[in-house]
């Protein structure tokens, strides 16, 4: 909580709100000044998506952006990182797409713990609301997504634990 | 401060330095159970897991109830405090996405208007 109440100091007021909805369900908001046909043509047209899925103020560029956004179609983005070495692939499969309302697709890259995303487009007056709800087959995957993130999950303390306790002359920073 | 963190990073450094610790805490992550599910689990006496779960909790790593007769273990608050940071850099990310995209639809809206005003001409 205290978390949130730093990072709305910026001096644009933030708009997204993220909240773990139940043990299964993450969701995403945030409004757009334009109507829902403009917002939904940026969400769809991989030339349009590339230029803002990979934000430039958290060092991620896109190596490779395809998506066939039909019902059925499959994507596949691949993203660099100047901190990974290794370029990150995020792929799935368009379960649903609504033209101006609604998408879903599966986000297949973490095997069968992946979410099923949809997104949803509600025009409201000249604005959009899109809502973007990430549905987890159970507890333990969004959990073990969460514990895995860049942030400092356990796992990754873990690791860098057993190499502190690998090392013979592990200092343990005391100065 | 700097004595504070130390200190707290000791016990964490303690309390994870044992593999069925890290496995308690995994187990944990997935459910929250009882000091016998823990013992049973790890093929270990109720005395022996206590002592772990201890170890565990002065870290702060893991918080326990009594509720009857059975004491519950549950992650304590630090696992809280990460899914907060977590979803909070989540939410960044996103924050920035949007940004961008607020630019991209901007852009189509110009488009729309010029291309309309084109086709009323």
């Amino acid at each position: 909580m205290d978390a949130r109440r730093v990072t709305e100091s910026t001096p644009m007021k933030s708009r997204t709100t993220v909240e773990r909805k139940s043990e299964r369900e993450l969701v995403v908001t945030r409004t757009f000044n334009a109507p829902a046909r403009i917002v939904f043509e940026a969400w769809t047209k991989p030339d349009l998506l590339k230029r803002w899925w990979a934000p430039k103020s958290f060092g991620i560029s896109f190596i490779s952006c395809e998506a066939d956004v039909r019902a059925g179609g499959t994507y596949r983005f691949v993203f660099g990182h100047p901190a990974s070495e290794q370029p990150m692939e995020f792929f799935g499969r368009y379960i649903e797409v609504t033209p101006h309302s609604r998408l879903v697709w599966t986000n297949d890259e973490g095997g069968e713990g992946g979410a099923v995303t949809t997104v949803t487009f509600e025009e409201r007056g000249t604005e959009t609301l899109v809502v973007m709800h990430d549905l987890y087959p159970s507890k333990e995957a969004l959990d073990g997504a969460i514990g895995s993130g860049s942030t400092s999950g356990f796992s990754e303390s873990f690791e860098q634990l057993d190499e502190l306790l690998l090392t013979p002359d592990a200092s343990v920073g005391r100065s | 401060m700097v004595q504070y963190n130390q200190t707290r990073f000791d016990a964490s450094f303690a309390a994870l330095s044992d593999a069925t610790r890290r496995g308690v805490l995994e187990q944990l992550g997935r459910a929250d159970a009882s000091i016998t599910d823990l013992a049973e689990k790890f093929h270990m006496t109720l005395t022996g897991m206590k002592k772990h779960v201890g170890v565990l909790e002065q870290a702060g790593l893991v918080t326990t109830e009594k509720v009857g007769r059975v004491r519950t273990c549950k992650l304590g608050l630090r696992r809280l405090e990460e899914e907060a940071a977590w979803i909070e850099r989540y939410r960044q990310l996103w924050d920035a996405r949007f940004g961008e995209l607020d630019t991209v639809v901007e852009e189509l809206k110009r488009k729309e208007k010029v291309d309309g005003r084109k086709k009323s001409n």
